[in-house]
C-alpha cells in the first residue's frame, strides 16, 4: 500500500495552512481505516496477507481506482459526472473499433481510446459550462447516451481482443521480471501521480479548486471559468477513455453492457477519501485510499466468509462513517 | 461558440435515446398487415441482447417463422435488469394487436396485470426461457435449469472421484435461472455426493469483473479449492479468469452456457466443461407453440427444449455445436 506514498498529500493551492492541515487529517484517517481494515483481516484470516491476495486486492482496485482518480477533479469543482461508468464501457467498445475492426497498432489505439475518453469528457463540460445545464442532468444525459452508443457500436456484442495479446499486456502482463506483478496496478500508481500533479502544480489544479470553493469569486478574479470548468471535464475524461483501456485489457474483451454503476463505486471512493461534494477541497492520494478501502472490504470480507449479502451493507456503513467523520471534524475546526 | 450546434445535436440525441428506451428491435420478414391479414405476426418480447445467447434464440425464432409461413418482431430491453422497459415493451406490443405474443419475462410477477390485457383481447401468449406467475400463458417454453444444473453438478462429481471442496459463483440470487441452477447444483450434490463440501454460493451479478474477483479471493481462502462452478456464461468466463490470473492448476472448473470466451477456456483445459442450452430449439419452440395456439390445436404446459453436457471431447459434434453461440 506504501507503494501510492509518492503522490502529493496537499491538495488545495489556493487555500490557507489550516485547511491544508484539515486536509492532510482527513487523508490521515482515510489512511489510518484502512490501516486498521489491513490489521482486521491479518488478523482475523492467514490467507489475507500473503503476496498473492495483496496483489488481487491492488489489480481489482485498478478500475474504480482510476474513474475515481479523473471523478475527484469533477467533485472538487462542485460537480459531479454520472457518465463516467457506462462512459468507460463505450471507451472499452472503441478500443475494440480502434484495435480489432480496423487493426491500428495497440498503442495508437490505446491513444485513441484515451482521447475518445476526452471528448466524452469535452461534450459533458460543454453542456455544463455553456448551456449551462447542472452537472447531474447533463452526465444523467450523456450516461444514457454512452450506454446505447455501445450497444449500438458493438451490436450489442462483446468484441474480443484475442488476435492481439499484446493489448492485453497492458494489464495483465508483468514489466517487472520475474514477479507476478500486474502491469495494471502500475498503471494505476503513474495515472495517480500524473493526477496528483495536475491537482497541486499546474494553474489547471489551482482553478479546479478555486472553481469549487468559490466560483464566482473566481469569475471576478478574471479567471474564465467556464474554459476552465470544461477543461476540468475533458480532462477527467480522459481518465474514464483509460479505465475503459483497462477493463478491456484485463478481461480481453470489451463488454458493452458492462460499466453501469461502476460510477456510483467511484464516486464512494471519492468521497471516503475525503473530498468533499461541496466541492473546493480533495486530494488524489485520499481518493486512491478510497478505493483501495473498497476493495480491501470486497476482498477482505469474502476471505472471512462473511455472507454476500452483508458485504455491500458493510460497504454502506463505512460510507456514511467516513462522511461523517469528516462533517465533524470540519464543525469542529469551524466555530 | 461554434461548439453550440454540436451540444444541442448531443441533447437531441440523449433525448431521443432516452425516449426510445435505447430498444433494438428486427423484424423476421417485413410484410404489412399485422393481425387479420393472412400471415400470422407473432411479436416476441425476449430479455435483450447483453448476452450472445438471445441472437441465438432469435436465430431459432426466425428460422421457424420461415418454415411456417409467419411474420415475427423480436425486440428486448438493453440489459436483463430494465424490468420496467420490458412492460413498455409489451404494452406496446399489445397495442399493435398481434396473432400471438412471446414472452420471456425479466420478473414473474410485473406482466401478471397484461396477461390479463391479452387475455381479454384473446391474444394467446407463450412464456420463453423463464416462467410468469399467472394462469395466462397458454404454455412455456424453457430450459429445466434444476436438471440442468444437477447435470453439471454431477459431471463435476465424476471429475473429483466424489470428494473436495467446491464453490458456487451464481449469476443471481433473485431471477428464477439463477436460483434454480443453484439449487439444481446444491441438492443434487447434497442427495449424491456425501463426500463433497460446499462452500456458501457467491453472486457475481453476471459482472465478469466482479465474477473475477470473487473467484480470486475464493481461491486465496481455501487453498484445498478442488472445484468451482459458475452458473452463467459471465460467471463461468470469470471462473476462467480468476483461475488464470492467480496461477491455479489442479482445480476442476464447470460452467453454464456457452460464449466465445467459455469455449476458448474450454479448448484450453481452464474449464473441464459445460452444460449448454438449447437457445435455437427455445426460438423455433417458441414460434412453433404460438402457431400452434393460432390454429387453436392443444398442446402441453410446459415445453422442455433440453441442454447438452459438452466438454473438450464433444464440442465439435455438430449437434452440439449448432447450441454453442460465441
Amino acid at each position: 500500500m506504501t507503494t501510492m506514498a509518492p503522490a502529493p498529500v496537499t491538495t488545495t493551492g489556493t487555500t490557507t495552512g489550516a485547511s491544508k492541515l484539515r486536509s492532510r487529517l482527513q487523508q490521515f484517517l482515510a489512511f489510518g481505516g484502512l490501516i486498521v481494515i489491513l490489521a482486521f483481516f491479518s488478523f482475523a484470516s492467514p490467507d489475507f496477507m500473503t503476496f498473492s491476495n495483496i496483489t488481487s486486492i491492488l489489480f481489482s482496485t485498478v478500475v474504480i481506482g482510476t474513474l475515481a482518480v479523473g471523478t475527484t477533479f469533477v467533485i472538487i469543482t462542485a460537480g459531479i459526472d454520472l457518465s463516467i461508468g457506462t462512459g468507460m464501457s463505450l471507451t472499452a467498445v472503441m478500443a475494440g473499433v480502434f484495435i480489432v475492426q480496423w487493426h491500428l497498432p495497440v498503442v495508437t489505439g490505446v491513444v485513441l481510446t484515451i482521447l475518445f475518453g476526452g471528448l466524452i469528457g469535452l461534450i459533458n463540460g460543454l453542456n455544463v459550462a455553456i448551456l449551462k445545464i447542472p452537472p447531474f442532468i447533463a452526465t444523467l444525459a450523456m450516461m444514457l447516451v454512452a450506454e446505447g452508443l455501445a450497444l449500438v457500436i458493438s451490436k450489442s456484442s462483446p468484441i474480443y481482443f484475442d488476435k492481439v495479446p499484446a493489448f492485453s499486456q497492458i494489464s495483465t502482463g508483468n514489466l517487472i521480471p520475474g514477479v507476478n506483478f500486474p502491469n495494471a496496478v502500475l498503471v494505476l500508481i503513474v495515472a495517480a501521480v500524473v493526477a496528483g500533479l495536475v491537482l497541486n502544480k499546474t494553474v489547471l489544479g489551482r482553478y479546479t479548486s478555486s472553481m469549487g470553493s468559490n466560483e464566482e469569486a473566481t469569475a471576478l478574479s478574471g479567471i474564465d471559468t467556464r474554459k476552465w470548468k470544461i477543461a476540468v471535464y475533458a480532462f477527467a475524461g480522459l481518465f474514464v477513455g483509460l479505465a475503459g483501456v483497462m477493463i478491456s485489457a484485463r478481461l480481453g474483451s470489451a463488454q458493452p453492457a458492462l460499466g453501469a454503476g461502476y460510477e456510483l463505486q467511484a464516486i464512494a471512493a471519492v468521497v471516503i477519501g475525503g473530498t468533499s461534494l461541496f466541492g473546493g477541497k480533495g486530494s488524489i492520494l485520499g481518493t486512491v485510499i478510497g478505493a483501495l478501502i473498497m476493495s480491501v472490504l470486497n476482498n477482505g470480507l469474502q476471505i472471512v466468509s462473511v455472507p454476500q449479502e452483508w458485504q455491500n451493507v458493510i460497504l454502506g456503513i463505512v460510507i456514511l462513517a467516513a462522511v461523517y467523520t469528516d462533517n465533524i471534524r470540519r464543525r469542529g475546526t469551524v466555530t | 461558440m461554434n461548439s453550440k450546434p454540436l451540444i444541442a445535436l448531443a441533447t437531441l440525441a440523449t433525448i431521443g435515446l432516452a425516449l426510445s428506451g435505447c430498444s433494438s428491435a428486427s423484424s423476421g420478414s417485413s410484410s404489412p398487415g399485422a393481425g387479420s391479414g393472412k400471415t400470422p405476426y407473432i411479436a416476441i418480447v425476449s430479455k435483450g441482447f447483453s448476452q450472445q445467447f438471445w441472437q441465438a434464440v432469435q436465430t431459432g425464432a426466425q428460422q421457424e417463422a420461415k418454415k411456417e409461413g409467419a411474420r415475427i418482431t423480436f425486440e428486448g430491453p438493453p440489459t436483463e435488469s430494465d424490468v420496467e422497459k420490458q412492460i413498455t415493451m409489451l404494452t406496446n406490443v399489445l397495442a399493435k394487436h398481434p396473432d400471438a405474443i412471446g414472452f420471456a419475462a425479466l420478473d414473474s410477477k410485473a406482466a401478471a396485470p397484461l396477461m390479463e390485457q391479452a387475455k381479454s383481447a384473446k391474444i394467446p401468449v407463450m412464456a420463453f426461457d423463464s416462467g410468469v406467475d399467472s394462469t395466462v400463458p397458454v404454455t412455456t417454453v424453457a430450459t429445466d435449469n434444476k436438471a440442468a444444473a444437477a447435470e453439471v453438478a454431477k459431471h463435476l462429481s465424476q471429475l473429483l472421484g466424489g470428494k473436495g471442496t467446491v464453490a458456487m459463483v451464481i449469476h443471481d440470487e433473485t431471477s428464477k435461472s439463477g436460483t434454480d441452477r443453484r439449487d439444481g447444483f446444491v441438492d443434487w450434490m447434497k442427495a449424491n455426493a456425501p463426500g463433497i463440501t460446499l462452500l456458501p454460493p457467491q453472486y457475481s451479478k453476471s459482472d465478469l469483473l466482479k465474477a473475477t474477483d470473487i473467484t480470486k479471493a475464493i481461491l486465496a481462502s481455501h487453498p484445498d479449492l478442488a472445484g468451482i462452478y459458475g452458473s452463467n456464461e459471465a460467471s463461468a468466463e470469470g471462473i476462467a479468469k480468476g483461475i488464470q490470473e492467480s496461477g491455479r492448476t489442479g482445480l476442476k472448473a464447470v460452467g453454464f452456457d456457452s460464449g466465445k470466451a467459455q469455449i476458448d477456456a474450454i479448448n484450453s483445459g481452464i474449464l473441464s466443461g459445460s452444460v449448454t442450452q438449447n437457445p435455437i430449439g427455445i426460438g423455433e419452440q417458441v414460434v412453433a407453440a404460438a402457431m400452434k395456439a393460432i390454429k387453436g390445436q392443444s398442446q402441453p404446459k410446459f415445453v422442455d427444449t433440453g441442454f447438452y453436457w459438452y466438454d473438450k471431447s464433444n464440442i465439435t459434434d455438430p449437434k452440439i455445436a449448432a447450441d454453442l453461440y460465441q
